[in-house]
């Protein structure tokens, strides 16, 4: 028998309940949206689930909504009016969550890094990595209530790194008035039976320490996070690239695999630096050319007396 | 209305995506046969239709849009129901079919679904097919939820043979995707009317021709004369300083920000119930019209002498949201507006989409980075090589274009060597006439047929050169060499692209050759039909020298380590991602990327 709302609650469900679901392509975000709407359902609520695919097999970002209550009209939620946004990766947890109702949002991320090509691209001295800085503590700070919980750290001691979701699914149903043996039948009956007592399981990990970190604060983030430094002392990141006319035969070599694509044959077929705002000094050109005809030089290498 | 009442969950309520509730109202009106090809936010219905048992509906990947509108109309003109499944720009494909089959009719049922993308979540435009179905003289059905995909699909058959006429079902991304509760019902067997036998209705010659259209003016009036008075339009009277006509995803952003609004919802959007129109317009002291994407129905009513007021307020371009339909209606000053958004000042960093961990196409690409040739691409995964780091396409239009577009760039003459780059699956669904154009006009182009035997994009679909049908039985494969020497092909090589100095060497000698020629890369999808994971490969760190070669690659199992060489990030590999394809450690110049026990 499904559970009645009564009295206050009741009067909340006339308002449609928002969460939100994100992440990386692959990390179950759309594994957990099913379980949410089926549990929904099983309240006799209506439920609308609305999600994006198309990238969400390419590493891009993954993002689903789901709304329950007695009346839900529009399938997707508008910002500001999430009441949970659960994260399967720091950075899309960052990225969403002024999705967040401003005064009681619930934030629930996994503090688990995934680093996109995207952010490594700066190949300059001292670059920083394009990923978000944000330490747990800082993002609680920004919350209604928030847990930071190293997610996938705790699926991995179960022995299934990838059930890191149903851990925070765990964590959400302390925030959630749904039974508990409901979230457990929804698990049982949407996992496959080779994972189901992993995420039965995990599910309970995560329960459990939401329970703890509700009585204790200090527990409500992942300590443990070490925040990307970026090199403390960036060095002097002055390039320069000798050519010897004389010895390069024009050969292509250093053209085609500057990965920056910073240098060309000029018209007497010598390598020519054309962009060099462009040019890191990665030193790919001096060691692959044939003829030692590229010499370059860092102000780096000089300091270390190279 | 009874949406108070809540569902009591049971085995005729079914939590269905859009577009399962599609397919569920297709096989429920006894849908016969249904045709597609794949294309984002539509490919979920086909493959939806082809879990239905065969005995009730036969189902087929078709090798484009056309044919698949082409099979639904033989099947139609065959007397059963039929159904065509595409997305928008997939209607562009069939138009020259849609536009002829308007005068012909729909005999046994013919139902075309269209799902648009406004937002441009996974196309390459925003095109709106309500605009389409006006210019082909059908009605065009526009569900708002999962319950009407379902009840408006099995609808659309019925219209199309009471009024005999193909009727298209648009959906958006925003219906495709989403998940609700839909209350389903049993399958209708409808036997076969037997064919159509009516030569002087079903061949468009002139003559037949010149006697149609008047009928499907005709026909046309008579659906707006049928939508006056059919459940397909709604009115729910609320507050009368303002009305708001609507349909579509459009009508519950209005119902989330004024539920209490008078409404005109349109369950059609072409043709329009005039009189209906103008009761509603003169029953409110002013007229909104709220719709995603093109003024449609605002122009249509305004030609009716209606003081109708829409795009002033909303965006003509991009998804709706209640935010937008808020921010409109606080415009017009019919609401209040939403307090600013706050901003916590977090800069989210950019996460595109990007190439699998051992892509073939990633492989081809970087080869073809190092040719510094004019690149004409395709659509498809590959697609993403046209952005930072393999940066090595420089055109993109629609399906099927890139072969088309070389030639005109030789024949142009730009200097730099030309190639074109097509998926297999888009090379069968519109590269073959353009490959044989370009034989014929003797085009000095290159054609890289990136041969992953998958359709990729759209989350691995079968098609003819995958030897497997949509229900999973053996099939004829597609031999592309042999297609190519039978449009007189004479230079063809077959490369793997996991091997890249061959590649390099092959696109070498491809560029150099006078007339077509043709590249093969051959090489699986890592995701379908099957995941590939190989043994990982790890770095020497101490080897690294920071020179991130292979950062070109933009695979995602390579990421910065925190050791620094000179001032700059090591790499590192993430193992759990990495599927061992070797092509970092082809372009490592020190040879520190080897196999884990190594390393």
């Amino acid at each position: 028998m499904r559970a009645e709302p009564k009295g206050e609650q009741a009067a909340a469900a006339t308002r449609a309940l928002n969460v939100m679901i994100v992440g990386v392509g692959g990390q179950g975000v759309l594994m957990i949206s099913k379980a949410l709407a089926l549990i929904g359902q099983k309240q006799g609520l209506q439920v609308k689930q609305s999600e994006v695919h198309g990238m969400a097999k390419r590493g891009g970002a993954v993002f689903s909504h789901i709304r329950f209550g007695v009346e839900v009209w529009s399938p997707t939620i508008a910002r500001g009016e999430a009441d949970a946004l659960i994260a399967l990766e720091w950075a899309e947890g960052l990225r969403w969550i002024d999705y967040l109702r401003p005064e009681t949002g619930v934030f629930i991320a996994d503090t688990r890094r995934i680093v996109p090509p995207f952010a490594c691209r700066s190949r300059r001295h001292g670059a920083p990595m394009a990923y978000a800085r944000e330490t747990p503590a800082e993002a609680l700070e920004k919350v209604g209530e928030g847990f930071a919980l190293d997610a996938t750290a705790i699926a991995t001691t179960l022995g299934e790194p990838r059930a890191a979701n149903t851990v925070l699914l765990g964590v959400l149903s302390t925030s959630l008035d749904m039974p508990a043996a409901d979230w457990l039948a929804v698990l049982d009956a949407l996992t496959p039976p080779k994972s189901r007592a992993i995420n039965l399981e995990a599910f309970r990990a995560g329960r459990a320490w939401a329970e703890a970190a509700r009585d204790d604060p200090t527990l409500r983030f992942d300590a443990g996070f070490v925040p990307r430094a970026r090199p403390a002392d960036a060095p002097d990141m002055s390039v320069a690239l000798v050519i010897n006319a004389a010895w390069c035969k024009g050969c292509d070599i250093c053209v085609k695999l500057c990965p920056e694509r910073c240098l060309v044959l000029d018209a007497e077929q010598v390598a020519f630096l054309k962009a060099p705002h462009a040019c890191t000094g990665c030193r790919v050109c001096e060691w692959l050319c044939p003829d030692f005809a590229i010499e370059v030089r860092t102000a780096v290498r000089e300091a270390a007396g190279a | 209305m009874n949406r108070q009442v809540r569902p009591q969950p049971s085995a005729d309520v079914l939590p269905l995506m859009g577009n399962e509730a599609i397919a569920r109202g297709a096989w429920e009106a006894g849908v016969r046969v249904a045709a597609a090809y794949p294309g984002t936010p539509s490919t979920e219905i086909l493959e939806s239709l082809g879990r239905y048992p065969a005995a009730d509906l036969y189902a087929e990947w078709s090798t484009n849009e056309k044919v698949a509108l082409d099979v639904a109309i033989g099947a139609a003109l065959s007397g059963v129901r039929a159904i065509a499944c595409m997305k928008h720009v997939g209607l562009n494909v069939a138009a020259d079919s849609l536009m002829s089959q308007s005068y012909i009719g729909a005999h046994g049922g013919l139902v075309l679904v269209v799902c648009d993308d406004p937002g441009i979540h996974s196309s390459q435009n925003e095109q709106d097919t309500r605009l389409f179905a006006r210019f082909a003289g059908v009605p065009v059905l526009e569900p708002s939820d999962a319950q009407e995909a379902c009840d408006f699909t099995r609808l659309a058959f019925q219209i199309s043979e009471d009024f005999d006429t193909p009727v298209i079902v648009r959906s958006t991304t925003r219906l495709s995707h989403t998940r609700s509760v839909v209350r389903v019902g049993a399958r209708a067997e409808r036997p076969s009317k037997g064919f159509v036998d009516a030569p002087g209705k079903t061949v468009t010659i002139p003559a037949n021709a010149r006697r149609l259209h008047p009928r499907v003016i005709e026909r046309e009036a008579k659906l707006a004369a049928w939508l006056e008075t059919s459940p397909l339009t709604r009115l729910e009277t609320g507050d009368r300083t303002f009305g708001i006509v609507t349909g579509s995803t459009a009508y519950l952003y209005v119902k989330e920000v004024v539920p209490r609004a008078s409404i005109l919802k349109l369950g059609a959007a072409w043709p329009l119930p005039e009189e209906a129109l103008r009761a509603f317009a003169a029953s409110v002291d002013r007229l909104l019209v709220v719709e995603e994407l093109e003024p449609a129905l605002e122009t249509a009513i305004r030609a009716m002498g209606l003081a109708a007021e829409g795009k002033a307020f909303f965006p003509r371009a991009g998804e709706l949201s209640p935010e937008l339909v808020r921010a409109g209606l606080a415009a017009a000053g019919l609401a209040e507006a939403a307090p600013a958004p706050r901003s916590l000042g977090i800069e989210p960093m950019a996460r595109p989409p990007v190439l699998c961990a051992g892509c073939p196409h990633t492989g081809a690409y970087l080869a073809l980075r190092g040719i510094d040739a004019r690149v004409a691409g395709d659509i498809g995964c590959y697609t993403l090589a046209a952005v930072e780091p393999l940066r090595s396409i420089d055109t993109t239009v629609c399906m099927g274009a890139s072969i088309g577009n070389a030639v005109g760039m030789a024949a142009a003459g730009e200097k730099k060597p030309i190639v074109a780059t097509i998926g297999d699956s888009t090379f069968l669904h519109s590269g073959i006439p353009p490959l044989i154009d370009a034989v014929y006009n003797k085009a000095n182009v290159t054609v890289v047929i990136l041969d992953n035997a998958i359709t990729a994009m759209t989350g691995g679909q079968d098609h003819p050169g995958t030897g497997r049908t949509l229900r999973g039985e053996s099939a004829p494969k597609v031999d592309y060499e042999s297609i190519c020497r039978a449009v007189g092909v004479t230079w063809i090589r077959r490369v793997d692209p996991y091997d890249i100095g061959h590649m390099y060497q092959t696109l070498r000698e491809a560029i150099v050759h006078k007339g077509v020629s043709v590249v093969i890369s051959e090489r699986p999808c890592v995701l379908d039909p099957v995941k590939i994971k190989g043994a990982p490969l790890a770095v020497a760190e101490e080897r690294c020298v920071a020179c991130q070669s292979c950062m070109n690659l933009g695979c995602p199992a390579l990421i910065w380590s925190d050791a620094l060489y000179e001032g700059r990030h090591r790499v590192a590999i993430d193992a759990a991602a990495c599927i061992g394809c070797t092509l970092c450690a082809q372009v490592c110049p020190t040879d520190c990327i080897q196999p884990m026990a190594l390393a």
